[in-house]
């Protein structure tokens, strides 16, 4: 019954007057940034970052929740009325989604949207509730060398996320790392990698990474090719799903959602590889399989839910361990540090009111989500219909206020720049950024704790393969890298044979 | 995702590739993962310059040289693995840099870091909103988007600076004799 009690605490946190506007507000800036193409929840959530410095930390936490939920919910509104995906994991919903708008169901296909996001959320809010403690509670018997084999694991299983070459991913993830080296070694004193220039002694500032490599890169990408998108917007109306709809979107809910809890768990998962796990496996079972593509109600509810349910799993262990599962929470964890918050199992036993409060609020702002966007549709459609040449001036503006803001130093605001330049080339050069953003938040406490574990061990490294949580970590890490390289090995062969042949 | 013309190849695959019947001279063949290569091999040597200078220490006493030290050589050892690959498979051509529009967003936000001490939060947001939107290609001055412009700082300004206290002047001091009042 601690799962109650611990549930109570947490909605009278989320449920404080204070707490709710904030909720109500990350959810409303989410989804409206949301439903902008181009930008997905990665530079939303850095770039309306400094915006919760001045917040209490459980009302920073509570809005940038928010604005990521939002922001998913948001780019499945845009994938459906026009075919294009906010963000990634609401690609799988257009295939289905926006052919029931084309067919003049686009009210329908929102409303389902609308309410499978809303049953997952609340059954991943249930799950967060159990599970989490479990795993702290698991966490407790880690030692140093443990965490750094889970940190291996969960920066090779970032890995997957990454599309393309997986040489070019692992030199991501070693980048990354380098970045997070950049600054005062806390044990030494000696300032590393800064070349003399006094701002770099506190390292590299996360929020100015990401929204260089995710959010300028992206916009100088989208502006390549400006062919105007297509104006004409579905009429939206009757949002209400019928009977019929409500019994055909009970199965895929269910199964998306326990689709997109399992593997929003796991690091690397999160809400993208759900929402397209949810659609295969539904795909599958359906007795409706022929009509996926064509505009099946099932193939929306099913990723729907997955990648909600994903996005809400995903916080498990980043709150209960301090590892980031995605780029979303590795930015998460950097907002717990600026508030003075050092994540791991410990913030649940420190900080109850802070750790239930996140949760509850999760599912109350799913309710306002549920609530609020039907009625505002009329809203995000016209939001749309903004061409994007208004659009990416006020992003611009936005990033460099929110930059500068972080120091009040012109200095972040010419690292800006560079990272800018820098995410564009990558983008050019399909080298996928994310596994950076994870190793850059991993990366001081990397080295902590193999500087840590080989003390320990006095110098001797079979301590990550003797020790049983370590080396089952490494193992799976290899299993998943054997896995990865199998597939590219055979199409290596099959290219081979072609030429021969 | 903008689709990028697959004729059109950067200047540097265009030098070593003179036609495409030629393809068994071309001695490069994925430029990609040449210069992804490329750009890991040179931050992974001079990285590993750069931490020769601090300790390396043991492996039971770590010294701030040993993470970076593995680090950086293992980057540069990935980075040289992808040049080396990048003659033996084969890869798909860069698509063209959009110069103008990088040139654009980078100034904006080059210009907001010289503009916001010396001429203040309005005239740095305004002058930041201009320079970007002229990434576009259908960008010119009409009143209507510069009224959009000027609303959008307005709002910033509001927001940020009023209610946010963002300690940016609204005024800087170049400006302050022009607008005693500010």
């Amino acid at each position: 019954m601690d799962v109650i009690a611990n549930l109570g605490l947490g909605l009278q946190v989320a449920l404080d007057p204070t707490n709710l506007l904030y909720c109500l507000l990350g959810v409303l800036l989410g989804t409206a940034i949301g439903v902008l193409p181009g930008l997905g929840p990665v530079p939303t959530i850095a770039m309306l970052l400094p915006l919760t410095y001045g917040l209490a930390p459980d009302s920073a936490l509570i809005m940038l929740a928010g604005i990521f939920y939002g922001a998913q919910y948001g780019g499945s509104t845009t994938a459906i009325l026009v075919n294009l995906p906010g963000e990634s994991s609401s690609v799988v919903t257009a295939l289905d989604g926006y052919r029931m708008a084309r067919a003049g169901h686009a009210g329908r296909a929102l409303a389902t949207a609308a309410i499978s996001s809303f049953v997952a959320g609340t059954i991943a809010t249930v799950v967060i509730a159990i599970a989490a403690p479990l795993l702290a509670g698991a966490a407790l018997a880690f030692g140093p060398a443990d965490y750094f084999s889970l940190m291996v694991l969960g920066l090779i299983a970032s890995v997957v996320l990454a599309s393309g070459s997986l040489l070019h991913a692992i030199g991501m993830i070693l980048l990354g790392l380098i970045l997070g080296v950049v600054g005062t070694d806390i044990n030494s004193g000696i300032a590393r990698f800064t070349f003399e220039v006094p701002q770099l002694a506190d390292g590299i500032d996360f929020v100015v990474i990401a929204m260089g490599l995710f959010g300028i890169g992206e916009i100088v990408a989208n502006l390549e090719d400006e062919t105007s998108r297509s104006a004409i917007m579905p009429k939206v109306k009757n949002l209400f799903p019928t009977r019929d709809d409500l019994r055909r979107i009970i199965g895929p809910t269910l199964r998306g959602t326990a689709m997109g809890s399992v593997l929003g768990i796991l690091p690397g998962g999160g809400a993208v590889l759900s929402s397209f796990s949810a659609y295969a496996l539904e795909k599958r079972v359906s007795k409706n399989s022929a009509q996926f593509g064509k505009g099946a109600i099932e193939g929306v509810a099913a990723p729907e839910a997955a990648n909600n349910a994903g996005a809400q799993t995903s916080f498990i262990p980043m709150l209960t361990l301090g590892i980031p599962s995605n780029p979303v929470m590795a930015l998460m964890i950097g907002a717990l540090m600026i508030q003075g918050i050092q994540p791991g199992p410990s913030v649940m036993v420190q900080q109850p009111a802070l750790f239930w409060g996140l949760i509850a609020s999760m599912w109350c702002g799913n309710l306002m989500l549920v609530i609020l966007n039907l009625p505002l549709v009329g809203l995000w459609v016209k939001m749309i219909s903004i061409p994007y040449r208004y659009m990416f001036p006020a992003i611009v503006l936005f990033s460099v206020i929110g930059v500068f803001t972080l120091s009040n130093s012109t200095f972040h605001v010419y690292l800006l720049a560079g990272f800018g330049i820098l995410g564009y080339v990558f983008k050019k050069l399909d080298a996928e950024p994310a596994p950076l953003l994870l190793a850059l938040i991993l990366g001081p406490m990397m080295e902590e704790e193999l500087r840590r574990a080989m003390m320990l061990s006095k110098g001797d490294p079979m301590v990550f393969v003797s020790r049983p949580i370590s080396a089952t970590m490494l193992a799976v890490a290899v299993v998943l890298l054997a896995l990865m390289i199998a597939p590219a090995l055979r199409k290596k062969r099959e290219s081979a044979f072609q030429e021969d042949s | 995702m903008p689709l990028s013309d697959p004729g059109a190849a950067g200047p540097d695959s265009a030098r070593l590739r003179p036609t495409d019947s030629y393809r068994e001279y071309r001695p490069m063949k994925a430029p990609k993962d040449f210069w992804t290569g490329a750009i890991y091999l040179v931050i992974g040597l001079v990285g590993f310059a750069v931490a020769r200078d601090y300790r390396l220490g043991t492996a039971t006493h770590m010294g701030p040289g040993y993470f970076p030290a593995v680090l950086t050589g293992l980057l540069a050892l990935v980075g040289l693995i992808s040049v080396v690959r990048a003659f033996v498979v084969e890869g798909a051509p860069i698509g063209t840099l959009a110069l103008k529009p990088l040139a654009s967003v980078v100034g904006a936000i080059l210009v907001f870091g010289l503009a916001i001490v010396p001429l203040g939060g309005a005239v740095a947001m305004l002058l930041t909103v201009l320079v970007a939107a002229t990434a576009s290609r259908q960008f010119r001055l009409a009143p209507l988007p510069l009224a959009g412009a000027a609303g959008l700082v307005a709002t910033c300004c509001l927001v940020f600076i009023q209610m946010l206290n963002v300690p940016i002047p609204l005024v800087g001091p170049w400006l302050r004799p022009l607008l005693p009042n500010f």
